[in-house]
């Protein structure tokens, strides 16, 4: 039943792979150039919902989260901006979106200027994934970014 | 391409539990050292556990407080009627559980000693073993004993219920033919399939799960246990699962009660 | 768990203007998906918390619209740079049409 780390070293590098493929094509194909990007559930439509159609363009927009959850079901997650905003812009909204997820939503946090641009909270992921965060900026630009968790089948009643 | 592989490889190649331990101070213990399953858990689930505020388990010590001081049963009683502070009445309880007890002429654990002082001092209905309200109680007297090394005593009268819980520790069971041994003395440190195993202790119990999202008491987890070996659970509060909870108490002599804990 | 008081923690509760305020809330909640089936096979319905909000004066500070997505037991961190003093309201909203609400008031000066 102990599987040996061989084995597991090898899924782990097959999941990095096809990750590394998402995020550094797939992502960046959809978003950057309007070419549709196939995410497995409503997440590529939530977006455009969320955009208006609008292009989202990487920025400071991060996404926080473990590179392997212990467990698919409570993933910690932050959202923040890391470093100076242009003046006069400030985040309005984040939306939280997991592709991989039966639905895409999670989240969508709302903040007052009297609040700082930085969320956690803890989510549910079904499988390896990417969480897709995109930013509504008050000059209503848009700003994205994502980050795969890899939520591996547990041995024990995972 | 190789970056995510690379990184997840390096991560599962310095399992941090190791020196974690410690020796254990009695003779003939089948471990070299005892190590909480928290060493056994991720970054960010340790970071969960030690905030009591980001610890979800917390909500249940909480919903335990507020049952304390609830009268209930004919006899107009609240645990506080009797007990007062559990934060003084109530401190190191948890880690000597499960305690012989004269009257029921055997051993009792903090579950079954709840609803005894129900049913014989409150003259009230006893709650039914995994309701919010049993488990928030054991969560709230067990917190009580957070830190206090566990010390269950395995002498006297107890002696047959520990070696009939080391005996179902050893034994195989279920289609699988598996022992808890197998997993939790022989392979504790390693992965089986992508579950790290520990070494199963039991001083984090009730125990907040990221899996179930909620508390888990311990004879729950034995069940989840016996399934996953596909055996025919036994009943939680049954003697099988009493005398299993009294020995392996015993493997984590010394361990500080975490209650509650998180883990995967 | 219905005797639950949502938690609420705020790092302090008397600052100066431009100074930052850490929160962080947790409820009780099932947060059941619509998703899960129940053993007879039946598809358990939807009942989670849809919105949590932070306002002060009227004036929503922080919020968020939450999915099934979000685990039981909802937790926020969250920080404010709150431009006057008052009581914070915290409420979540279940989709049941339940509000829970808990206040904490602080001093901006």
């Amino acid at each position: 039943m102990v599987v040996t780390r061989n084995r597991r070293q090898l899924l782990a590098i097959g999941a990095g792979a096809v990750g590394a493929v998402v995020i550094g094509t797939g992502l960046e194909v959809g978003f950057g150039r309007g070419v549709a990007w196939a995410a497995p559930n409503d997440t590529t439509d939530l977006v455009k919902k969320f955009t208006g159609g609008k292009e989202a363009t990487a920025g400071p927009l991060k996404v926080v989260a473990p590179e392997i959850a212990e467990n698919g079901n409570t993933v910690p997650l932050s959202v923040m901006i890391e470093g100076d905003l242009p003046a006069g812009r400030r985040v309005e909204e984040i939306l939280v979106l997991a592709d991989g997820n039966p639905r895409g939503g999670v989240a969508r946090f709302t903040f007052s200027a009297e609040a700082v641009p930085e969320a956690s909270t803890r989510i549910r992921l079904a499988e390896t994934q990417n969480i897709v965060a995109v930013a509504k900026m008050s000059d209503g630009s848009f700003l994205t970014a994502s980050r795969q968790v890899k939520v591996t089948i547990g041995g024990c009643g995972g | 391409m190789w970056c995510g592989g690379a990184i997840a490889q390096d991560a599962l190649e310095h399992p941090d539990w190791q020196g974690k331990g410690f020796a254990p101070n009695v003779p003939d213990h089948p471990l070299r050292e005892i190590i909480s399953g928290l060493a056994f858990r991720t970054h960010e689930t340790k970071a969960m556990q030690s905030d009591d505020f980001n610890n979800p388990g917390f909500l249940a010590v909480e919903e335990g407080a507020a049952l304390w001081s609830k009268v209930d049963g004919a006899a107009g009683k609240s645990c506080a009627s009797c007990h007062q502070e559990a934060v003084q009445s109530m401190k190191g309880v948890r880690a000597s559980m499960p305690k012989w007890d004269e009257k029921q002429k055997k051993p009792v654990n903090l579950e079954q000693r709840i609803n005894i002082c129900r049913s014989e001092n409150m003259k009230a209905e006893p709650w039914k073993f995994g309701s919010p309200e049993l488990t928030a109680m054991t969560t709230y007297v067990g917190h009580q004993s957070r830190g206090t090394p566990v010390s269950v005593r395995t002498d006297g009268p107890m002696k047959p219920w520990f070696d009939r819980g080391r005996q179902l520790f050893y034994d195989r069971v279920g289609q699988l033919d598996m022992s808890c041994a197998n997993c939790h003395e022989k392979n504790y440190g390693k992965f089986l399939r992508a579950d790290f195993v520990s070494q199963g202790q039991t001083n984090g119990f009730p125990t907040y799960r990221l899996q179930t999202q909620r508390l888990v008491p311990l004879h729950e987890r034995f069940q989840g246990c016996m399934f996953d070996v596909r055996a025919d659970p036994y009943k939680p509060l049954s003697d099988e699962f009493l005398a299993l909870e009294l020995y392996i108490a015993w493997r984590g002599l010394g361990l500080p009660v975490e209650t509650p804990a998180v883990r995967n | 768990m219905t005797n639950v008081k949502p938690r609420i923690r705020l790092d302090r509760k008397d600052i100066k203007k431009g100074d930052t305020i850490e929160v962080k809330a947790l409820v009780s909640h099932t947060m059941e998906s619509g998703q899960r089936k129940d053993k007879d096979g039946n598809t358990v319905p939807r009942k989670i918390i849809n919105k949590f909000t932070c306002t002060m004066n009227q004036k929503t500070l922080f919020a968020c619209d939450l999915e099934p997505a979000i685990s039981a037991n909802p937790y926020f961190h969250f920080k404010l740079k709150p431009q006057e003093s008052g009581p914070l309201i915290f409420t979540w909203l279940d989709d049941d049409g339940t509000r829970i609400e808990a206040t904490e008031t602080i001093t901006v000066s």
